[in-house]
């Protein structure tokens, strides 16, 4: 049984010039210790589609779907207090800007112990136990100095590490990371991808990585969905992506790789192609 | 012949003062830096976050004095905390900032906008400000309809590109480019970075490329620089430091990179199944 089953995801926005829809009947399936990537642009819906399943999304967003399930369990038909046992204990999320997504006013101690003490229970010693082994799991040094740290007094990176730790406080079956590398430097960027994939392999996690970055997707997925325009465009496992894109999109994206280049130009998507060809490779 | 830019030794301190309590102290973001760029071509400036990268826009932009050290545009040296900045001097260096979002005035027509540059350094009467502006306007790629428009109804490709547009209005010689394409999208990237290429082309233009994209550096420049804490760790020709990078924070640098080919994702996927 796959950990997360989503089949046509609509998601619509009322705007003041009538409905937009964001995501146009998205489909996917993840399972237990498999790592899938959501490439696409922005405006691609790639985020709004995992918002609408941690059912973060503001309400102004109007969510369907015909089959919305984590672990045979159904998100939609579930009342929000039962659904909010799961996200953030079953499902966690690390956001894309990490000096954002923290708290100011508390230190990062504070802010791990409190998911610890709302989604597992734990008295106030086995939380500050377990805090220091998170902080010390995702590679923060002197964790139990550092938890008594404002983000402020901490770096990117750092706080990107605190992230993950709060994100894996209660033992998540799916870890979604939106983006959890674009803030950061490349050097960063590699140590948290390691992380990651490191701490994804010995909890057998599913992890959804949702990036634009496809240097991300090559060093990191197992399977592949290409979304464009809310719709999905191309789904394969990450080898037979790069080596055979089955989609024009795809194909243009890869060409538009600067690393790619073959001439003195590099070849672009026009907005003609893109609207057409791409929406044929859709309905294919 | 001269060199479109020369800079020797350039060193910039910033000077943070102390209060109750903390001492006053000195951050040395540029510690000497040397390096020349010739008509036409690219010098990319790579590092990251803190690095001084953007320190040294600033100063060869003449936005900021240097410290120490002497900067030569056109075989001039100029030293704007002394002489102050002159329009002429101006008109030779523009920037286009990163963030296409931010660096364009809300409030503003695209018109004035591009015509602003030539209110504030030239002489020239509207008309032919007017004429200009639309002119540099087709030039990027954008139409006439465009002129009266403002910054929120365009996209960030399309941002950029008027941003790119409003820093050729005085038709400089030298362009720096802080980090112009990482807000963009993959395929807008592309098209920007072909804009930047074939305006190199047509107006012989020098570009100093700052970015932290390897990729994309490997593609436009024609020298890297590779800056760490404020020093110039490698510099040289775009082959000879990405095929024999001699610092090794420029080796952790290139390993650091994503790599998006066909080979190494079969090498990661070994290596999976072998764990």
């Amino acid at each position: 049984m796959a950990l997360l089953e989503i089949e046509n995801l609509v998601v619509e926005f009322q705007t003041a010039t009538g409905p937009f829809r964001a995501v146009d009947g998205v489909s996917l399936k993840v399972d237990e210790g498999e790592v899938l990537a959501i490439v696409g642009e922005s405006g691609s819906g790639k985020s709004v589609s995992m918002l609408a399943a941690m059912g973060l999304l503001p309400w102004t967003a109007t969510v369907t779907a015909d089959k919305l399930t984590f672990n045979g369990r159904d998100l939609l038909k579930m009342s929000s207090a039962d659904r909010r046992k799961i996200i953030g204990k079953d499902i966690a999320m690390i956001f894309q800007e990490p000096i954002a997504s923290l708290n100011p006013c508390f230190t990062v101690g504070f802010q791990i112990e409190e998911v610890l003490r709302i989604h597992m229970g734990l008295d106030r010693a086995a939380r500050r136990k377990r805090a220091i082994e998170l902080f010390e799991a995702v590679g923060i040094p002197d964790p139990t100095e550092r938890l008594s740290h404002f983000p402020h007094q901490m770096s990117g990176g750092q706080c990107q590490r605190v992230m993950i730790a709060i994100a894996l406080a209660c033992n998540p079956k799916l870890l979604i990371a939106d983006e959890p590398t674009t803030a950061l430097d490349v050097t960063i960027q590699k140590q948290i991808l390691d992380l990651l994939m490191k701490l994804q392999q010995e909890y057998r996690m599913g992890l959804i990585m949702i990036t634009h970055n496809m240097g991300v997707v090559a060093e990191t997925a197992d399977r592949v969905i290409v979304q464009y325009k809310g719709r999905k465009i191309e789904e394969a496992d990450v080898l037979s992506l790069f080596e055979s894109p089955k989609s024009n999109y795809t194909r243009a994206l890869l060409a538009a790789l600067p690393e790619n280049a073959t001439g003195d130009r590099l070849p672009t998507i026009s907005e003609l192609f893109k609207d057409q060809q791409m929406l044929e490779g859709a309905a294919r | 012949m001269t060199h479109v830019l020369e800079a020797r030794n350039l060193v910039r301190d910033y000077h943070i003062p102390g209060n109750l309590f903390r001492k006053a102290r000195t951050v040395h973001a540029l510690k000497g830096v040397s390096f020349t760029v010739d008509e036409g071509k690219t010098l990319a400036i790579v590092g990251e976050s803190g690095c001084g990268k953007s320190t040294l826009g600033r100063i060869i932009t003449l936005i900021d004095p240097a410290t120490a050290g002497e900067l030569l545009i056109d075989g001039r040296k100029v030293d704007i905390a002394r002489e102050g900045l002159t329009p002429e001097m101006r008109r030779k260096v523009q920037i286009v900032f990163q963030n296409p979002y931010g660096s364009l005035n809300p409030r503003q027509k695209i018109g004035d906008i591009l015509a602003e540059p030539l209110v504030i350094n030239t002489k020239i009467p509207a008309s032919e400000r007017r004429d200009r502006a639309m002119t540099m306007l087709k030039k990027v790629g954008l139409e006439e309809k465009h002129y009266n428009r403002y910054p929120h109804m365009f996209s960030g490709g399309q941002r950029q590109r008027i941003a790119i547009a409003r820093a050729l209005m005085l038709n400089p010689k030298l362009l720096v480019l802080d980090e112009p394409v990482s807000a963009l999208d993959l395929s807008v990237q592309a098209q920007v970075l072909n804009l930047l290429a074939d305006l190199q082309d047509e107006f012989k233009l020098t570009y100093v490329f700052i970015s932290h994209d390897l990729s994309v550096v490997r593609y436009i420049a024609d020298d890297v620089m590779v800056m760490y804490y404020g020093e110039a760790v490698e510099y040289g020709s775009r082959d000879e430091v990405f095929s024999n990078p001699q610092h090794s924070y420029t080796k952790t640098l290139f390993a650091a990179t994503p790599r998006a080919d066909v080979a190494s994702i079969k090498a990661r996927l070994a290596r999976k199944n072998a764990a």
